[in-house]
């Protein structure tokens, strides 16, 4: 697997009030952080990427292909949401299951892949579990297993990880930095924390009223010569 | 234009314009009778409007107020009282019992009253004795009225109980720290939520009322205590006299839509059915005074709504049950009834699933955009086929169709379409919640799984809605069982069901059989109700 990279070439969107604008380019095997004020636009552009929403006007280009006319599922990408990644009714082992088989039939190849994949994230024995009867980070770590064993090579987070306590937040990022150094997926990912950023990112998206504002490397984001509108969100000017 | 390539091809709208399709078919083509005689016969319609119409039209309307009156002001005693007393031993039995008479089939109750005040009923010898002549019974407008009350008063207890229990503890706080004695309690706290929601009940008992076709039937006896609907009934099964039936039919279409029209205004639910709620904690203690009083009115309420209740099981196990369980007639009736029954609950939710789930991909996909046509008739639309009555539904096809077809032949299909119809509105209100929250829920995720179709409907649909489904299923089934509305006019010998049988053994006065299938109806309808309470309250 190799990640691809994602263009929003001058990608337009509307609902209600909200208009949006966004042209930037993540580029293959990056992790990116995804930053700005809520309501700016955030999981709008995931859900872009996605294909849960569909540019009003502009190409949007998942490696060199214009994803115009690709169903979600068709997409090269796999999201991971805030809550409500997994059917509450089905087990664990069927929750991934579905990763490699809408319909859950599934090959003795798949259920192999499945017991490895939850064997390398420390859920080994949990396949026949509910949801309800796992705690919230490992909920999130069987839809992480999940997206790896669909295999596409961009992987959206959408805060996955923001109900989880600060020290079950930070092995999260540290397990998909890991996952990452492995694979070598595109990441993008919504964040509100500037420290999951700087922990995390490679490069930084910063989003203001809709718009793609900046774009740069995290550590430039980072430094004092970030950018201003991402300095004064941060509150480091006034 | 956005999303719009994923239009034409969703399935999920088209099962919704279907569901809409058939019901507009269904009640489309009973104006087209309605209308076509009219037209056929303008003059004979237009000499139907004479006196007698003019009285039953007046009839309906009196009725229809004293019932709501009479249902009306106990009931706010009888909630209040309840209101006053939020923990007390039977309490919660109390408040289930005043369910029952809503599950139970209007037939069953009228003959239940009969038992109990007909002119042999249990109180007849005592009743007699204090008039001092040979009691005469309840039929006509006493009879009527009493049913009435019978099925609203529980029903609009329940309906003010929750509103009172809407009025925040803290209000209650406020009263105790303020020195409120209960008049105080009642003027300033619990009158202005009973007022707000005075308008709809009542409105809704009233309409309930007009609308009543079992009972008046039943308990009305002759001419001169007959309503819209019963009217209707005897001028197509009896005085095959269509130009009057559609007269009546038209005036029963008018007067259901201004009420209706009303009601809307007032924020009514025309399908309304209270849940039982924790009653909120309460800092003010009755005085033992008014405790006496409020116990003696629930007392009386409770006697009320059981005593026919009781009848209705002492008449039917006094019947001879044996006989009446090995007759073939009573046999044949039962397969029909459940047969008609579940095919009128699976019609009935098929319809309602395709709606909710139209309705919903509608509502996602335009976002903040005003709903469209579409989506509105998929939702309040749907609701308002209770404005058009099942005799109504029932007259129109029986007109249109008397001369092309045999009319008793249809009468399988006339039952399970028009039941299936008249229990979408409760249908919908359980099944809709389940899946919307479901669909928020899953819908994303699916999409981007590529869950579709078939797949989604065995892996995620199924099992995340069996329950509520199989809680209107149950619910549409019980209602569906024991009603004797669109039956009353199709029945024959060829197609009885429970309900027709048992009207026919009223009126050939076979009181006892009547008892006992009485007896075994409400069984069924209560056991099926009884599981959709279980199955809708219990989620995981």
């Amino acid at each position: 697997m190799k990640g691809l990279t994602i263009r929003f070439d001058q990608v337009t969107f509307s609902y209600g009030e909200a208009q949006f604008l966004f042209d930037a380019t993540v580029s293959a095997g990056s992790i990116t952080a995804v930053m700005g004020p809520s309501g700016s636009g955030k999981s709008t552009l995931l859900n872009l990427v996605a294909g849960f929403e569909t540019p009003t006007s502009g190409r949007l280009l998942i490696g060199e292909q214009d994803m115009r006319d690709v169903e979600p599922a068709e997409r090269p990408v796999s999201m991971i949401f805030q809550e409500n990644n997994l059917f509450a009714h089905l087990t664990v082992e069927q929750n991934i299951g579905l990763g490699r088989s809408p319909s859950l039939k599934l090959t003795p190849e798949d259920k192999h892949a499945i017991t490895e994949a939850l064997e390398a994230t420390g859920l080994a024995g949990k396949q026949k579990r509910l949801p309800r009867e796992l705690s919230g980070g490992e909920r999130q770590r069987v839809a992480i297993v999940r997206a790896l064993v669909r295999q596409r090579p961009v992987l959206l987070l959408d805060e996955p990880f923001a109900s989880l306590g600060p020290a079950l937040r930070a092995d999260m990022l540290d397990e998909i930095r890991a996952l990452h150094a492995r694979l070598n997926l595109t990441i993008l990912f919504v964040t509100h924390h500037p420290e999951d950023a700087s922990r995390l990112a490679q490069e930084v998206i910063f989003l203001e009223d809709g718009k793609t504002v900046a774009q740069g490397s995290a550590a430039s984001f980072f430094s004092e010569s970030g950018p201003l509108a991402f300095r004064r969100y941060l509150g480091q000017v006034a | 234009m956005k999303a719009a390539r994923r239009t034409p091809a969703d399935p999920r709208f088209l099962g919704g314009a279907l569901a809409l399709g058939l019901l507009t078919v269904l009640i489309g083509g009973a104006f087209v009778g309605l209308i076509a005689e009219g037209a056929r016969n303008p003059g004979a319609a237009w000499a139907a409007f004479d006196s007698y119409l003019l009285r039953i039209i007046r009839f309906t309307l009196m009725q229809a107020l004293l019932s709501t009156a009479l249902s009306i002001l106990p009931a706010l005693l009888v909630a209040r009282a309840l209101s006053r007393h939020p923990t007390f031993p039977g309490r919660h039995l109390i408040l289930q019992l005043f369910a029952v008479p809503l599950a139970l089939p209007a037939i069953v109750a009228a003959l239940g009253l009969l038992a109990l005040l007909g002119r042999a009923g249990f109180l007849a010898p005592p009743l007699g004795a204090l008039t001092g002549e040979p009691w005469p019974g309840i039929y006509g407008l006493s009879g009527i009225l009493i049913a009435h009350v019978f099925f609203n008063l529980p029903m609009a207890t329940r309906l003010f109980l929750e509103a009172l229990e809407t009025v925040p503890t803290d209000q209650h706080r406020l009263g105790v720290q303020l020195g409120f004695k209960a008049w105080n309690s009642f003027r300033f706290i619990e009158w202005p939520a009973l007022r707000k929601a005075l308008p709809s009940i009542a409105g809704l008992v009233f309409m309930l009322c007009v609308t009543s076709f079992t009972l008046v039937l039943t308990l009305g006896g002759g001419p001169r205590a007959t309503t819209l609907e019963v009217a209707i009934y005897q001028a197509l099964r009896f005085d095959f006299d269509p130009s009057r039936a559609v007269a009546l039919t038209l005036v029963q279409l008018a007067l259901t839509v201004i009420i209706l029209a009303l009601l809307s205004r007032l924020g009514a639910d025309a399908a309304g059915e209270a849940n039982l709620s924790v009653a909120p904690r309460r800092f003010d203690f009755p005085s033992p005074r008014e405790s006496i009083a409020n116990g003696a009115i629930l007392l009386a309420a409770v006697l009320f709504v059981v005593s026919p209740l009781a009848a209705t099981g002492i008449a039917g196990l006094s019947a001879d049950l044996q006989r009446l369980a090995s007759e073939g007639s009573v046999h044949s009736a039962t397969l029909t009834s459940l047969w008609l029954a579940f095919s009128a609950a699976a019609f009935s939710i098929l319809l309602s699933f395709a709606l909710v789930r139209t309705r919903h991909a509608l509502q996602t996909q335009r976002r903040d955009a005003p709903p469209s046509l579409f989506e509105r008739l998929t939702d309040r639309g749907a609701g308002y086929v209770l404005v058009v009555p099942p005799i109504v539904i029932g007259a129109g096809w029986f007109i249109l169709l008397r001369t092309v077809a045999d009319l008793f032949a249809l009468a399988p299909i006339m039952v399970i379409t028009v039941n299936g119809v008249m229990a979408m509105p409760f249908a919908l209100r359980l099944i809709r919640p389940a899946h919307d929250a479901a669909a928020t829920r899953h819908d994303r995720l699916c999409a981007s799984l590529g869950i579709t179709g078939w797949n989604r409907l065995r892996l995620i649909d199924w099992p995340s809605l069996r329950r509520p489904l199989l809680a209107a299923f149950a619910f549409a089934m019980a209602l569906s069982l024991g009603d004797l509305g669109v039956i009353a006019l199709f029945g024959s010998d060829a197609v009885k069901t429970l309900p027709y049988l048992l009207l026919e053994r009223m009126g050939s006065y076979r009181t006892a059989d009547a008892a006992g299938l009485g007896l075994f109806l409400a069984l069924l309808t209560l056991a099926l109700m009884l599981l959709s309470d279980r199955l809708g309250r219990s989620r995981q």
